[in-house]
């Protein structure tokens, strides 16, 4: 078991035989994904790393059977590709491309939402179930197998989370890197939840940063209904005020969104939250410990 | 990014969105040619720097004669504005915006920003005009109204309702004057890729029409290339020069208050960093994110802006590798200590993608000055312990 995605996943790849989508798709294969095909517009019917390529999301589902699509097109294209790989009945997309109008993500989330599809992103690191089936840009050799489940909106605070766990004798189940921007796809409250229903998973580590309140909303979730431990960190203890950390999502606005305020909430809520990224992999021993 | 007010009333202006009529002008000369050729009799001298709160740091004065508005364009053209949306140090007025003085009745506040927890268009309103916003929403929540506009069916007639209504206007000519100021406000606001307009105060003058007497605009960064008027409006003057330059090399750099560099790969990271410094009792002196496409040369640059602070004690560099190579950012710290003359301790961790190859290139390098961190609390206690001469 996992979350999501595991070795028997199909997926294709929108933006398959670009740069990025190349190298990537290439690396996913390598590690055990299951892509079955890819999209490029005028590029159907050649063949790109031996698999087929289409020119559209629907033929290529119709072909290949394909459930999850992993989206590399260049930002000014992803609300188009996110709303076609839902109109074409595709379950999951994740979308890694960085740099999206928040105007199309808003259109195109509320488009997939309409015919059930879920994402993930845009501008993250994708998602893996360790040693299965990775969708994404992370490297893979950091994730080992294991019953720790981990959410964060950081590319890189997820490999050192991973990094830490793993460290410490223990392994990832599945990492999520949900994006920093300000209008996502999935989000902790979904991902807590199936992680919570997942026998393999048996801790969850949830990495927050300053700005939105995704959060908060978190947090009253876990209060609520999250029985496994829940290991936390918030970056951005040390931002000032009214500044995008890099991120476009990473900002506090007047006093809402700040890291002292998420900490509060989900230490309230029962999780154990740490100061610094560097005590991820001590906390999660200490919670395994008491299971 | 965000623009000055007197381009965010261009742009109103090109939809139909009231304003008083102004001029901007850049000397004293100019200021009274505009002047004259508003007419008067009164005039508003404002400051144009992008922050708020301008009128409170003596930025925005009224002038009754032409004489008035050249004293007043001589005090404002070149003064240091400190405001509350400004640092410290304040910000130097280079540009200045005469305007025709507007007959104020009452004034209010309307603003449109994105809702995260709604995902859509957000209209915010209040009769509280010309308050800082923030303090209404915590003293007094119930005068805000709010107004949330889904996209995929745009501003209706039930929203220009909800804002009449709530805004308490009975007389039917100012309803359909609000109405019409807000639907032209929301077409901006999704026609630019604006992430935020306010408008504090909007004005109602003495004939029941709405005004904007300020406006303020922010945008996606994410959406400029398909706005290439609006990227032409970016002043470069009002931002940070060294965010700016860092930009240009792909890297993501905002300057902070304390003593150790930072250098990191992610944004989430690079909070992180900072957090741990700050944790350990030491102070970060910026925030860098070197991205995901990090080479030598972006490396070398990043060394040299973080050198540029004097105040910098310490550089730690925190590298955990995906798409970054670790061996590239041990060959641009390499690069860098031989462009620029690196004179502080700098405290290297290197973890992922290649790891081991940068150990080895570090090693024979042979660079003094260099400390190896082996995880990341290891290499902020070592940068603590550096910056503060142990």
């Amino acid at each position: 078991m996992s979350i999501l995605v595991n070795k028997d996943t199909k997926v294709i790849v929108q933006g398959f035989t670009g740069k990025e989508g190349s190298f990537h798709a290439e690396q996913c294969m390598a590690y055990g994904t299951k892509i079955v095909g890819g999209v490029t517009p005028n590029k159907g019917g050649t063949t790109h790393l031996g698999q087929p390529v289409f020119n559209t999301v629907k033929e290529a589902v119709a072909t290949t059977g394909a459930t999850v699509s992993m989206i590399f097109v260049p930002p000014a294209f992803v609300g188009d590709a996110v709303m076609e790989a839902a109109e074409a009945g595709i379950e999951l997309a994740v979308i890694i491309t960085e740099g999206a109008p928040v105007k199309d993500m808003q259109a195109a989330k509320a488009f997939a939402t309409k015919h059930n599809m879920k994402t993930i992103g845009p501008n993250c690191p994708g998602i893996i179930t360790a040693q299965e089936c990775k969708i994404g840009i992370m490297p893979g050799m950091i994730f080992k197998k294991g019953n720790v489940g981990l959410i964060s909106k950081s590319g890189t605070l997820t490999y050192e989370g991973a990094n830490q766990v793993c460290n410490e004798g223990f392994g990832i189940s599945t990492a999520v890197g949900i994006g920093g921007d300000p209008i996502i796809g999935l989000s902790y409250k979904q991902l807590l939840a199936m992680f919570e229903a997942d026998p393999e998973t048996h801790c969850i580590v949830m990495i927050g940063e300053i700005g939105g309140d995704l959060e908060i909303q978190a947090a009253a979730y876990i209060k609520e209904n999250i029985t496994k431990p829940v290991v936390a960190f918030i970056a951005g203890q040390t931002a000032p005020k009214g500044k995008t950390m890099g991120h476009a999502g990473a900002i506090v606005s007047g006093s809402a969104g700040t890291a002292v305020e998420k900490m509060a909430a989900l230490e309230a809520a029962g999780a154990t939250v740490v100061v610094s990224p560097a005590e991820i992999g001590k906390a999660v021993t200490k919670a395994m410990s008491k299971l | 990014m965000n623009i000055h007010e007197y381009q965010a009333k261009q742009i109103f202006a090109q939809y139909g969105v009231p304003t008083p009529k102004g001029i901007m002008v850049e000397s004293v000369r100019d200021a009274v040619k505009a002047a004259e050729e508003l007419g008067g009799p009164v005039w508003v001298v404002k400051a144009q720097i992008h922050a708020g709160g301008r009128g409170l740091g003596g930025g925005v004065k009224l002038a009754r004669s032409l004489e008035e508005v050249e004293k007043l364009a001589n005090e404002i053209l070149g003064m240091t504005l400190v405001t509350h949306q400004t640092t410290a140090e304040g910000k130097l007025v280079q540009k200045l915006y005469i305007e025709d003085g507007a007959d104020i009745k009452s004034e209010f506040y309307l603003s449109v920003v994105l809702d995260r927890k709604l995902e859509m268009p957000l209209i915010m309103a209040s009769t509280e005009g010309g308050m800082n916003i923030e303090d209404v929403a915590e003293h007094t929540p119930e005068k805000i109204i709010t107004i949330p506009v889904d996209p995929s069916i745009g501003f209706q007639g039930f929203h220009g309702r909800q804002l009449a209504f709530g805004l308490g206007l009975t007389d039917p000519v100012e309803q359909k004057n609000i109405i019409s100021f807000a639907q032209k406000l929301f077409k901006v606001y999704m026609d630019k890729d604006a992430e935020m307009i306010e408008i504090n105060p909007l004005v109602k003058t003495g004939t029941g029409e709405f005004i904007a007497l300020d406006g303020k605009m922010g945008f996606d960064n994410s959406a400029l290339g398909r706005q290439p008027d609006i990227a032409a409006m970016r002043d470069l003057t009002e931002e940070n020069a060294d965010e700016v330059e860092a930009a240009r090399y792909g890297l993501s750099y905002v300057a902070l208050d304390g003593e150790i560099g930072c250098m990191v790969n992610g944004a989430g990271l690079a909070m992180g960093t900072m957090d741990t410094i700050n944790h350990m009792g030491g102070t970060p002196a910026n925030f860098l994110d070197v991205g995901g496409s990090a080479s030598a040369e972006t490396v070398a640059k990043g060394f040299e802006i973080i050198l540029k602070n004097p105040k910098v004690k310490a550089i730690f560099v925190n590298i955990f590798g995906g798409i970054v190579r670790c061996d590239r950012i041990a060959n641009g710290i390499i690069e860098a200590t031989k462009l620029t003359d690196v004179n502080v301790p700098v405290i290297v961790r290197l973890d992922g993608t290649n790891a081991l190859e940068a150990a080895e290139i570090l090693k024979n390098a042979n660079i003094a000055n260099l400390i190896v961190g082996n995880d990341l609390g290891d290499g902020a206690a070592k940068a603590v312990a550096a910056a503060k001469g142990n």
